[in-house]
């Protein structure tokens, strides 16, 4: 591991992830999340879907797979409309900031708007980063930005949520690890499609997504 | 530091924001000082001078966009209202991303631009805009609020570039005293400028909008 993966999962990297709650806003309307011990099943649940799907994606861009075909993978992981904006806006963000840090001919390959993990893939090559870095990005990223969404929409106690994403370490590490061993995972999570097209219907709502 | 150290490659050259395209004006301030109103009135005074379009953060819902779609002082389409995940002030300066998609988008839309209101979702005084995302920053406070505002200070008050203090003619109903607020804004801006104004009683915010049309101004010549 070297610093540049600090950096890349760093939240404070302006990249536009707080402007997305990964389903969580949605999760909180319908009942679902409500207390540390919810927040901590729908992070699992993420983790296990999302946050592999975005791992393998991310480990195979970072590993030189071809950005324009990775995209449309991750198009096809990715059945809701609403979540394939929010994956697009948040790789443009990163791709934005990306270019600044870590001058790459890499930006240039990719799709305008490349889904999240593809750009993160293009990051850690830029950064100097190897697969599993990326890997382990993508996963971890998968349920910081949710967890800091929930502490904000349930002024839970900051510690209390710090505490629920150091516990799922191990279990990120994991999803990274299979990253390297799995091809591009399919796994898929209707429940978050569903929150993900209700809460982009609303006219209400905190977060993009 | 050791001399081998060349600091310009920590540094990174491209500048982006400080680009050929439309002039960017942030309008920031605390929640109900007018902020809204004022980005209305400017639409509506400079909407015939300049190609313009409007960015929004509400801290919930769409409802200042909504505000301007109805009272049609811009076509939707110059409209953009983004999400700010619970934190607009992080929106505007820490992570200005969202902002700065909402407002690619408008350039790409309307290829013209030539001035772009950024408004703040309503904040409080520590609340700035970062120069990432804005090229001059007004901030709006009013008098309801209370004569200390400006002695109490904070970027918004000490640092824009204009400061605004709206709603004057509520003044002799609060017990504010205008010239107190006059001098303190002076004795903490230095240089900068202020405006008192009464949206109400100039609708046109006339005075804000001669410092908007001097800045576009200022910089095309530069």
């Amino acid at each position: 591991m070297t610093a540049a993966l600090l950096t890349l999962a760093d939240a404070r990297l302006p990249a536009g992830g707080h402007t997305h709650s990964g389903g969580v806003e949605q999760a909180i309307a319908a009942g679902l999340v409500h207390d540390p011990s919810s927040l901590a099943g729908f992070l699992l649940r993420r983790l296990q879907t999302a946050g592999r799907v975005a791992a393998g994606l991310a480990a195979a861009a970072c590993r030189g797979g071809d950005p324009a075909a990775l995209d449309a993978e991750a198009d096809a992981r990715t059945p809701s409309p609403a979540l394939r904006a929010a994956s697009r806006q948040q790789g443009r963000g990163l791709v934005r900031v990306g270019r600044r840090a870590w001058p790459s001919p890499l930006w240039d390959a990719l799709p305008a708007a490349p889904h999240h993990p593809v750009a993160l893939g293009a990051a850690a090559t830029a950064g100097g980063l190897t697969p599993r870095d990326a890997a382990g990005a993508a996963a971890y990223l998968s349920v910081s930005g949710p967890a800091t969404a929930a502490q904000r929409l349930l002024a839970m106690d900051p510690l209390t949520v710090a505490a629920v994403t150091a516990r799922l370490a191990p279990g990120i590490d994991a999803v990274a690890d299979g990253a390297l061993r799995d091809g591009l995972p399919a796994d898929a999570d209707p429940l978050l499609d569903l929150l993900a097209e209700v809460h982009a219907a609303r006219r209400d709502r905190f977060f993009a997504s | 530091m050791p001399p081998d150290h060349d600091l310009d490659d920590y540094v990174d050259a491209a500048v982006p924001h400080r680009h050929g395209g439309p002039l960017r004006v942030g309008l920031g301030g605390p929640v109900g000082s007018g902020k809204t109103a004022l980005a209305a009135a400017l639409c509506r005074t400079l909407g015939a001078e300049y190609d313009l379009a409007v960015v929004t953060n509400d801290i919930y819902t769409t409802e200042d966009a909504d505000f301007l779609r109805r009272n049609a002082v811009l076509p939707d389409d110059r409209i953009e209202a983004v999400q700010t995940g619970c934190c607009p002030h992080t929106a505007i300066r820490d992570d200005i991303t969202a902002n700065l998609d909402a407002v690619e988008l408008l350039e790409d839309r309307h290829p013209g631009l030539e001035l772009v209101f950024v408004e703040s979702g309503g904040d409080n005084l520590t609340a700035s805009f970062s120069y990432g995302l804005v090229d001059v920053q007004v901030f709006v406070v009013d008098v309801a609020g209370g004569d200390k505002v400006p002695r109490k200070g904070g970027p918004g008050v000490t640092a824009s570039d204009l400061l605004v203090v709206n709603k004057t003619d509520l003044a002799p109903l609060v017990g504010a005293d205008l010239d107190v607020m006059r001098r303190d804004s002076a004795t903490v801006r230095g240089d900068r400028p202020t405006l008192l104004i009464s949206l109400r009683e100039d609708p046109t915010a006339a005075a804000v909008a001669d410092w908007v049309r001097e800045q576009v101004r200022v910089r095309v010549v530069a």
